[in-house]
Order: structure tokens, then C-alpha cells, then sequence
């Protein structure tokens, strides 16, 4: 490594470094109300200091500095929030500081913890599981009959553009208040991304492969075992992440129309209602962190799985 | 696709019988035969599936049986939720564009903002819709905007993913061609990267338009029920109005079919235009 090098790679974090201090000190600075100048100064460098380390970060590769660059970035957004809300005193009905919104959060853990159960553990899961199985079977079924094909297939098409949310209220109506019509919600959401993708897969091997394995004397299970489904899967796990955010809109979305006294969209529509937002701030950080990880999750094991497609090759 | 029709109508009609049948059989005296029960099944006031006639006859009673502007016609209704869904579109539009410009121009927006974009999406985010509405509300914002700042926030994903990819589908060679010319910055933008990036474009604003009626019926839901179609779902949902549910299921379907077919008229206008063939 030249002293070059180290230079280029030393400077960014130095800067990033500098600005986080000068951010510190200007969000201390708001709390004794005697120097709004030097606050402002301070504010000032630390917004400089991190913009100039995000753009010496953004020049270089690595998967430290892919990282590194939109957490700092990140880190600033929040910052710069807190400062606004804080220094300008801006109403809590209208806008809770990041800081408030941790506070709840630490002191509603439990209630937090209890709706995440309802709607995630009880409603999401189960429903995502169901709706993404029957899509996939359905997918195969299309895909050995060309009369479902020709019959289903549209449909399919046709309702993945419709808004399926407004089944809501219906599912409700038919398995009630619980987690089931929740559940059942979300299975109607993802089954149709799923099918649609799933089908689309299937169709993607080519003639020559097909007509490899069948010189090999390959039966259907063993075409579909070993050529067509792992070439479907790139758009199954497509189908999965698209969905993974879908089943969350789904349940949280049902619970609007009815639900027990739990599960995160009841605690959002009340607690909105009664003006409590850092409460309301604090269920959305929970199902933002819950939609994210999901999906993180399912890219991993995407990445994993679907190791040879051309998108992850280096 | 008629015998899939039909078939789909058959099954439905089936369902009605199995799904009511419970209810009509505790109200028909003991001695009403099968008759009675298919046709008690089909006329239910407060269905648990209403049969498809039922749902022809309440769109027809509310699209054609009131005035365009009555509080109970469904046009009405349609109209709030669509004019906030294409608010919100024009929002996305203007949002999703400015930031793939920034960030196929500027690699520090490209390396810090990308990856929030794509997170934002995974988060539910209409779960904080009714948090908008209301807190806009506070601020004496009602009526069309906060609904268009949800639906705007829920299609401008696609928009910005489209286009990121079509400004810079241009490869190196065309690049590289109108450097030779010396052209300036933004006339590599305006002669080269921005009529490379409409045909991106187009599949992005599809899936943006049934987003945004997504997100428009949405926000209505915490509205206290004044008007759209959400307002409708919402109502019915609390009143056991089944038929007003479905009517007013079809008639966003049908709205969201419809936008999607302007879409496709625009792109093919916009391809005829420049020179394109369909």
C-alpha cells in the first residue's frame, strides 16, 4: 500500500470522524439555550465535515464502503431531524424527534412486543407460507395443463393489477376479528405475484436444455427437478421479496377494518387518533425493521441459493 | 377466455349456494324445498357471498340510479379516490425523476440514497397512512393532498427504479459519440439519456398507477368515511353492506384496468412519435 493510499482511504473517515463530533457537540449545544450561534456552527461543520466523507466514501469500491456510505448517510438524515424537531421546537403531534421515538420505544417494549406477535408471528407468517405454497402449486399445475393455462393464466394477470386490498373488509366479514382473517388477507395478496412469477419461471428454460434432458431420457419430476426448477428460481425468489412487503401492507392493512385490541395497524389507527405519535413512530420502527430484515433475510438466502445467476457474478 | 368466464361465474354462483346456504336455511319454514333455498341464497340482503346479478344490480342502482354528484352515486366516489390517485402520480412523477436524475448523475447520491430507496419499499408503508392523514388534518391539510402525498409515496418506486436503469441504459459507445460532438452535460442528458430512458419508463409508470389507486382507497380509510371509494369499503365493512363492498371492489378494478390501458395508449403514442414502431 502506497502513502497514497492510505491518504485516500484515511481522509473520508477522518472527515466522517470530525462531523460526527461537531454533531454531538451541536446537539448538546441545544440543550443549554445560551449559544445558538456556536450550535449553528457546529451544525454547520458536522453537515459539511459528513457530506465531504460520503463523498470520498462514494469513490471507493469494497463491501466495507457499500455499507459504510448509506449508514453514514442514514446517520445524517436522522441527525438532521433530531436538530430541526428539537431546535425548532416543532409540535409532537406534528413530528416526535428520533430521540423521543427510541424513548417509546424502550418504555412500550412489551406492548410493542405484543402486537409484533399478533400481527407478524400470528397473521404474517402463516399467511405468507400458505399464499406463497398455493401460488407455487398452482404455478405447477398451469404449467402441466394447458387448459389452466389458457384459463388461469389471464385471470392471474388480471387480478395482480387489481387493488387487492380492498378484500379486506370481506375477510374480515367471513373469518372475523382475529389474526385469521388477517392471515387470510395476506394470502390472497401474495398468491397472485407468486403464481404469476412462478409460471414465468417455468417457462424459462430453453428448448435445448429440455431437449438435453430428454436425449437423457429424463422423466418430468427429473426435467423439472433438475433443469426447470432451479432455472425458475431467480423469479420465485423475486416473487418472495415482492411479497415479503406485500403480506406486511396486508395484515396491517386488514386490521384497519377490525381487530382484538392488539396487532400493529390497530395500535397505529388509535394511537394516531389519540395523538400518542412517538407510540405511533415506534410501531412504524418496528415494522420497518421487521419488512427490512424479512426481505434482508430473504436476499441472503436468495444469494445463497441462486449463487450461478449473472446478477451475483463478480 | 369465455369458457374461463363462465366457469369462474358457475363457481361463484356455487360458492353463493354453500356460503349462504346456513343463514337462508335458518329463516325458510321447514317445509321449503331446494328451490326455495338456491333462490334464498341468491337474493340475500346481507349475503356472506353475494351472487354476481346481486353485484350487477347495486352497480347499476348506484352508477346509474343517482345523480353523478349525490353522495351516493359510485361515479362520485371514483372520482375523489381517482383524482388523488393521479395527484399522487403526478407527485411520484416529479419525486421519482428528480431523484434518478440525482442519482445517475452524482455517484454520492447514487452510493448514500439508492440503497434507502430500495429499503423505504420495504417498509409497510401504508401503515402510516392513517398517521398522515391525521396529523395533516391536525394542521387543518384535508382533503386531496394527503392522499396524494400517500399514493405519491407509495408509486414513486417504481418510477425512480425505471428510470435509474433507462438513463443509463445509453452504452459507452453512444457515450462516447456525443462526447466527440463536445456536447455539454445536459445535452447528453436531453439528445441521448433522456429518450433512451422512456421506453424504461413506461413498465415503472404501470405499476405506479394500481399503486397509486392502492394508496389513494388506502388513505381514505382513516378519513371518517366522508367520500371515495375507501370511504365506501369502510362504510359497507362497518354496516354489513356486502353487495356495496363488492360493487365498489369492481369499480376500482375497473379503474385500475383503465389507467393501465391509458398507460398503454400514452406508450404508444409516445413510441409512434418518436419514430418507433409498435
Amino acid at each position: 500500500m502506497t502513502a497514497r493510499a492510505v491518504w485516500g482511504a484515511a481522509w473520508p473517515v477522518a472527515f466522517a470522524a470530525l462531523g460526527m463530533i461537531a454533531a454531538a457537540l451541536a446537539r448538546a449545544g441545544l440543550a443549554d439555550a445560551a449559544g445558538s450561534a456556536r450550535v449553528l456552527a457546529a451544525s454547520a461543520i458536522g453537515v459539511l465535515a459528513v457530506i465531504a466523507a460520503l463523498a470520498g466514501f462514494a469513490r471507493r469500491d469494497g463491501p466495507v464502503m457499500r455499507l459504510a456510505t448509506p449508514a453514514l448517510f442514514g446517520a445524517l438524515i436522522l441527525w438532521l431531524w433530531e436538530m430541526v424537531v428539537v431546535g425548532l421546537q416543532v409540535p409532537r403531534v406534528l413530528l416526535p424527534a428520533p430521540s423521543a421515538i427510541a424513548a417509546a420505544f424502550s418504555t412500550h417494549l412489551p406492548t410493542l412486543g405484543a402486537d409484533f406477535r399478533q400481527t407478524f408471528v400470528r397473521a404474517v407468517i402463516p399467511g405468507y407460507l400458505l399464499g406463497c405454497g398455493a401460488g407455487f402449486a398452482v404455478a405447477l399445475a398451469i404449467d402441466r395443463s394447458p387448459f389452466l393455462r389458457r384459463g388461469l393464466l389471464p385471470l392471474g394477470n388480471l387480478v395482480s393489477v387489481m387493488p387487492i386490498v380492498g378484500i379486506a373488509p370481506i375477510m374480515v366479514m367471513w373469518f372475523g376479528f382475529d389474526w385469521q382473517s388477517k392471515a387470510a388477507v395476506v394470502v390472497v395478496m401474495t398468491f397472485f405475484p407468486m403464481l404469476v412469477n412462478a409460471v414465468a419461471g417455468l417457462a424459462e428454460a430453453g428448448v435445448m436444455e429440455r431437449d438435453l434432458m430428454r436425449s437423457y431420457a429424463a422423466g418430468y419430476w427429473q426435467t423439472l427437478m433438475k433443469l426447470r426448477l432451479p432455472v425458475a428460481l431467480p423469479f420465485v425468489f423475486n416473487a418472495l421479496k415482492l411479497n415479503s412487503t406485500l403480506a406486511l401492507i396486508g395484515a396491517v392493512v386488514a386490521e384497519f377494518f377490525g381487530t382484538p385490541i392488539l396487532g400493529m395497524g390497530f395500535r397505529i389507527s388509535t394511537e394516531a387518533a389519540r395523538m400518542d405519535l412517538d407510540l405511533v413512530w415506534a410501531t412504524i420502527t418496528v415494522a420497518a425493521l421487521a419488512g427490512s430484515l424479512s426481505f434482508g433475510a430473504i436476499a441472503l438466502i436468495e444469494r445463497t441459493v441462486t449463487f450461478w445467476h449473472p446478477s451475483f457474478r463478480r | 377466455m369465455l369458457s374461463v368466464l363462465s366457469a369462474v361465474l358457475l363457481v361463484w354462483y356455487i360458492a353463493a349456494i354453500a356460503l349462504n346456504a346456513p343463514q337462508v336455511r335458518e329463516r325458510l319454514p321447514l317445509e321449503a324445498g331446494l328451490r326455495d333455498l338456491v333462490a334464498g341464497t341468491w337474493s340475500m340482503e346481507r349475503p356472506v357471498l353475494p351472487a354476481p346479478h346481486q353485484i350487477v344490480a347495486e352497480l347499476r342502482k348506484s352508477i346509474l340510479g343517482h345523480p353523478v354528484a349525490s353522495q351516493r352515486s359510485l361515479v362520485y366516489h371514483a372520482g375523489v379516490t381517482l383524482s388523488a390517485a393521479l395527484a399522487g402520480l403526478a407527485l411520484a412523477l416529479l419525486l421519482g425523476m428528480t431523484l434518478a436524475i440525482g442519482i445517475v448523475h452524482v455517484r454520492t447520491l447514487d452510493r448514500s440514497l439508492m440503497p434507502w430507496v430500495i429499503a423505504s419499499q420495504t417498509v409497510p408503508v401504508l401503515a402510516i397512512a392513517p398517521m398522515v392523514v391525521v396529523v395533516l388534518g391536525n394542521l387543518g391539510i384535508t382533503g386531496l393532498f394527503p392522499k396524494a402525498a400517500i399514493a405519491g409515496y407509495l408509486s414513486f418506486f417504481p418510477i425512480t427504479v425505471g428510470m435509474v436503469k433507462g438513463l443509463r441504459s445509453p452504452d459507452p459507445l453512444q457515450l462516447d459519440l456525443m462526447r466527440t460532438y463536445s456536447a455539454a452535460g445536459w445535452q447528453v442528458f436531453a439528445k441521448l439519456r433522456w429518450p433512451a430512458s422512456l421506453p424504461f419508463l413506461f413498465p415503472g409508470l404501470r405499476v405506479a398507477v394500481a399503486l397509486a389507486l392502492v394508496g389513494a382507497i388506502v388513505a381514505e380509510l382513516p378519513t371518517g368515511a366522508q367520500a371515495g371509494l375507501g370511504a365506501r369499503l369502510l362504510g359497507g365493512s362497518y354496516y354489513g353492506q356486502t353487495v356495496q363492498i363488492w360493487a365498489t371492489l369492481i369499480v376500482a378494478s375497473t379503474l385500475s384496468l383503465a389507467a393501465l390501458f391509458v398507460v398503454g395508449l400514452v406508450e404508444r403514442g409516445v413510441t409512434v412519435l418518436r419514430g418507433g414502431r409498435m
